[in-house]
């Protein structure tokens, strides 16, 4: 199904704001695997697939793409490739950035989103 | 006894009381889609990510248990707080049912054994110290996605087991002499 026009500007509203935010804090991955640990490691890991699919390489990999992980059909169909600003947009509201997604675990504050962003990145190739 | 908790569960859920016709079936038609509006069907989508939690914990414990490391009377903790997520297991389960929902399945334990790395456990206190994160995990993640709840008697109930795992994350730092937080409203954070 195409994204409505109304749907494309919310979402390049939200990557924006995103940007600006992710600008304006120095990201810390020390930080930001703190609060991984404490806020995401309940479903998720970095080797892993649990409750969640697992982290390490997923910058730069397609939403829904872990073969054989269960995910919901609106993740599968999103067409959204993981990046800094599009994880800020997930992280900051799920429903929002993809109605019909299943984790509805958000991360309010901007500074905690961009730290756990630089924790990812840290981690973002494929092998260990 | 047992019944009476669930009863209780599900009352608080609020949904002991809607009507049977809610939860029609029609054959040859997805159930979700009849029985369910969207916001109940995001409800249905957190209640069973805290399941899959429920899942793993209990069986993090049952590879505990079978490990023969622990030693009473923390074997006989185990097997408590074990005995508490099956309880809400079993809560979770009828909860989404009475909602339209299809629980999700448990997994076979050497799923489990390999997510958790559990080849690695050589000790009491690595049980310990894997079922105290696991618990302060799900402790985080009830509390997190209280707000994304439709029906507010769904996030009291995802409160509840948040202060399940919390006592039983409480208890388990004890054993391992961690000291607790020094600082307030450490949970959820």
């Amino acid at each position: 199904m195409r994204r409505s026009a109304s749907g494309r500007s919310v979402v390049a509203l939200l990557l924006t704001v995103s940007a600006a935010c992710a600008t304006a804090h120095a990201a810390d991955p020390e930080q930001g695997k703190a609060l991984y640990e404490s806020r995401c490691a309940g479903c998720h890991s970095l080797d892993q697939d649990r409750i969640g699919p697992r982290h390490r390489g997923l910058i730069g990999r397609k939403a829904g793409a872990i073969a054989g992980f269960e995910y919901s059909s609106a993740l599968r169909a999103s067409r959204i490739v993981w990046s800094a600003q599009t994880l800020d947009a997930w992280l900051a509201d799920p429903e929002r950035f993809i109605p019909g997604q299943r984790m509805n675990y958000s991360v309010p504050e901007a500074a905690d989103r961009a730290d756990v962003i630089a924790f990812l990145q840290a981690n973002s190739t494929k092998d260990r | 006894m047992q019944s009476l908790k669930r009863r209780s569960f599900l009352a608080a859920s609020g949904v002991a009381t809607l009507s049977a016709a809610t939860f029609g079936l029609v054959a040859g038609v997805p159930r979700r889609a009849f029985a369910m509006g969207s916001t109940q069907a995001r409800d249905v989508d957190i209640l069973n990510v805290a399941l899959g939690l429920e899942h793993e914990a209990i069986n993090a414990y049952q590879l505990g248990a079978q490990s023969g490391l622990l030693q009473k009377p923390v074997l006989d903790a185990a097997v408590l707080f074990q005995s508490h997520h099956k309880g809400h297991r079993d809560a979770l389960m009828a909860t989404i049912e009475k909602l339209g929902g299809r629980p999700v399945a448990e997994k076979p334990m050497a799923e489990y054994a390999k997510a958790l790395n559990a080849g690695a456990i050589k000790s009491q206190d690595d049980i310990l110290n894997l079922a105290a994160r696991l618990e302060l995990g799900a402790s985080n993640a009830y509390l997190g996605v209280i707000p994304a709840f439709q029906d507010v008697n769904l996030a009291k109930v995802a409160a509840r087991l948040a202060a399940d795992e919390t006592m039983h994350w409480t208890a388990l730092s004890s054993v391992l002499g961690r000291q607790l937080p020094s600082a307030p409203l450490s949970f959820g954070a």
